[in-house]
């Protein structure tokens, strides 16, 4: 039974008792943990053990204090995308130790990975990537959704709350299709900050958006990175927008430069 | 916009289709088409073999016990001389005389016992020669007793003529010897047996069998009249039983056997070939219903290939905020078990509105339906049920595929 409830997604249908809970929301590692990210030697080479075998990081450290706003730069295909993947743990490094708040992710399964992804790390791309099935508010919620399986208020609560800090309410309600890229981007920022994440990976976000847009997005992410002391790793091309950050390091060739 | 109090992969699953909205009511359209014809046909076919054995059988009982056949036995010494003499001997077989069951009341008794079956008839049978005037038939005497024997071959429904009560003095007759005699009801018959017994009976009524042979040669006379031409006094020549369940008669003849020790063949062998037939037309029905299902398999399967092809940016970014393998799979198995529901839902109203045109519009000449249609509610709900488990089973691959997509390469596009 309880198989057949898992292969129908109600698994946790008897679990779902406490209709406020948003099982685990920025629980995942230590949130008051110093360290945010810390990388030792991190290598990472594509088509292992083929003629074609490519290092792209060639042992990068980095260490990411909690809070602190960092701009990384770096001509295309220096590995600044993969840097991130890496952080972001939707890619394992080849070799070396990455640390999410001080859990070592190396020794980690998929699913553990999964987890941690969910509760501790939120993403914002340079295009949105919003499901276009659901409305702005849903959009927000579904990663609440998805680590609590089960639709609640406060979930909406939380997302409308979000949607306000981003200048949307009006919009909560409309598919994220009928919206302007400048929107569909801050829905997709509200989205990424819902699960109140340790670190936030932006990959080029307003790479996409006019200087007014762009503007806006820098600005509301500077403004969760201070009032709730979430670090970030913001991927950028505009050396104005990087000057305005904490940090800046350059991915050079797969190594971090001065 | 509500989502509701659904789990996190029905909500999921629920949006995509109605985000396809084309290609799913596409999909749904032809597992609905899928689903009604074999409804349609499942229901017609089952229909046409339950008439055509209705028909079979209300002539006929489902088993008859007779006698075994007379063999030859030896009356020479058990010597070696005398097996020298049977080495070179001719066995000629011996004539098969009407003859009577041993002990019929006890063992028709022990049938009666048996919770499968429903009637025991007795019945005194044989050849003779019904003759009027100068004009001569050779029929076959039935002598039986119409309370027992009429609950296994139906007359209301084949008197054309007179009625169905026999007294001693009475038999029934078919369309054709009538016709051949100048019978009507009342008209006096003689009818010798081989033995030169002979009596006269009166028609009391004429039947129409659906078949000329029995109408030129079956005859009904009552069990005493016939046990009387035939000299068995007191005798049955075989024991005519019908059972419950029509195709458990070969097992249930076979128990017989066992349990009298005497010789009971079930339609199923005596009607050998017609039961070939309808077991043929039962393989053929299933063959189609399995390729219109793997069709309606493979259709749901292609959607849902193409979905996830088409979704697999989305796919990604949800495998970036946290959701796991098995959520992204179930999202499109229930995809596909949500495609074999609806699908099937529209395929049985299709296949029930079909079957009642086919109801209303083919029919007998005389405007009564062809055969009755069974509506048997076992049926949708078996289509229901194999339509959401096709469509999970032919979800199967493309939802392993998609959680198996690596969130890197699907965002990336």
């Amino acid at each position: 039974m309880r198989r057949l409830c898992g292969l129908l997604g109600w698994t946790r249908w008897w679990q779902f008792v406490d209709e406020g809970s948003i099982e685990g929301a920025g629980q995942s590692v230590d949130p008051g943990a110093p360290v945010v990210v810390q990388l030792d030697g991190v290598r990472k080479a594509f088509n292992l053990g083929t003629p074609i075998e490519t290092e792209v990081l060639h042992g990068i450290d980095l260490i990411l204090p909690r809070g602190q706003f960092c701009a990384v730069m770096g001509p295309s295909g220096s590995g600044k995308s993969t840097l991130l993947n890496i952080v972001g743990l939707l890619d394992r490094p080849t070799s070396g130790r990455l640390l999410i708040c001080g859990e070592d992710t190396t020794v980690l399964d998929d699913r553990a990975l999964t987890r941690l992804r969910g509760l501790s790390i939120g993403f914002v791309f340079q295009y949105h990537h919003l499901i276009s099935a659901f409305t702005a508010i849903e959009n927000v919620m579904m990663p609440m959704l998805g680590a609590a399986h089960f639709p609640n208020p406060k979930m909406r609560e939380r997302a409308a709350s979000l949607l306000a800090d981003v200048e949307l309410s009006p919009w909560a309600d409309t598919p994220v299709n009928q919206l302007s890229g400048g929107q569909q981007q801050r829905v997709a920022l509200a989205r990424a900050l819902v699960m109140n994440p340790a670190l936030l990976l932006a990959d080029e976000p307003t790479g996409n958006l006019d200087s007014r847009s762009a503007d806006a997005v820098f600005a509301l992410l500077r403004r969760f990175n201070r009032e709730q002391q979430m670090s970030v790793l913001f991927v950028t091309h505009n050396g104005l927008l990087a000057e305005r950050c904490d940090r800046t390091i350059r991915v050079v060739d797969g190594v971090i430069g001065v | 916009m509500n989502l509701g109090w659904l789990p996190f992969e029905w909500i999921v699953a629920i949006r995509f289709l109605r985000e396809g909205r084309l290609q799913t009511l596409f999909i749904l359209g032809a597992v609905a088409i899928g689903v009604g014809v074999i409804v349609f046909m499942s229901a017609l076919l089952a229909g046409l073999q339950s008439n055509f054995i209705r028909r079979v059988l209300s002539a006929q009982s489902h088993i008859q016990l007779v006698p075994s056949p007379e063999a030859p036995r030896p009356v020479l010494r058990d010597d070696a001389s005398s097996l020298q003499a049977m080495q070179g001997s001719m066995i000629q077989a011996p004539l098969q005389r009407v003859r009577s069951i041993d002990q019929w009341q006890s063992i028709a008794a022990q049938i009666r016992a048996m919770p499968e079956v429903l009637v025991v008839a007795s019945v005194a049978g044989g050849s003779a020669l019904a003759v009027r005037g100068s004009a001569s038939r050779s029929i076959s005497i039935a002598g039986i007793d119409p309370a027992d024997y009429f609950r296994i071959v139906d007359m209301s429904d084949k008197i054309v003529r007179g009625t169905s009560r026999l007294s001693a003095t009475e038999m029934l007759i078919g369309t054709e010897l009538a016709a051949d005699l100048g019978l009507g009801v009342g008209d006096k018959l003689r009818v010798s047996a081989a033995s030169g017994a002979a009596i006269t009976l009166s028609v009391a009524g004429i039947m129409d069998l659906g078949n000329k042979g029995a109408n030129q040669r079956v005859t009904y006379v009552a069990l005493h009249s016939a046990q009387s031409l035939f000299g068995l006094p007191g005798g049955v020549t075989s024991l005519e039983v019908t059972v419950r369940d029509v195709y458990a008669a070969q097992t249930i003849a076979q128990r017989i056997t066992r349990l009298t020790g005497v010789q009971a063949d079930s339609w199923i062998t005596s009607s050998a070939q017609f039961f070939a037939a309808v077991s043929a037309q039962t393989l053929a029905n299933r063959a189609i219903r399995f390729f219109v299902a793997l069709s309606v398999a493979f259709g749901i399967a292609s959607v849902l290939a193409v979905s996830i092809v088409q979704k697999s940016r989305e796919i990604g970014i949800l495998r970036a905020m946290g959701i796991s393998r098995g959520q992204i799979m179930r999202v499109f198995l229930l995809q596909g078990g949500l495609l074999g529901l609806g699908g099937s839902v529209l395929g049985c109203l299709i296949g029930a509105a079909a079957l009642v045109a086919w109801q209303g519009y083919v029919r007998n000449a005389d405007g009564t339906p062809l055969f009755a249609l069974d509506f048997d509610p076992a049926l949708f709900a078996t289509a229901l049920v194999l339509a959401c488990i096709t469509g999970i089973g032919a979800a199967y691959a493309p939802s392993l595929r998609a959680a198996r997509l690596d969130p890197v390469v699907a965002i990336r596009g």
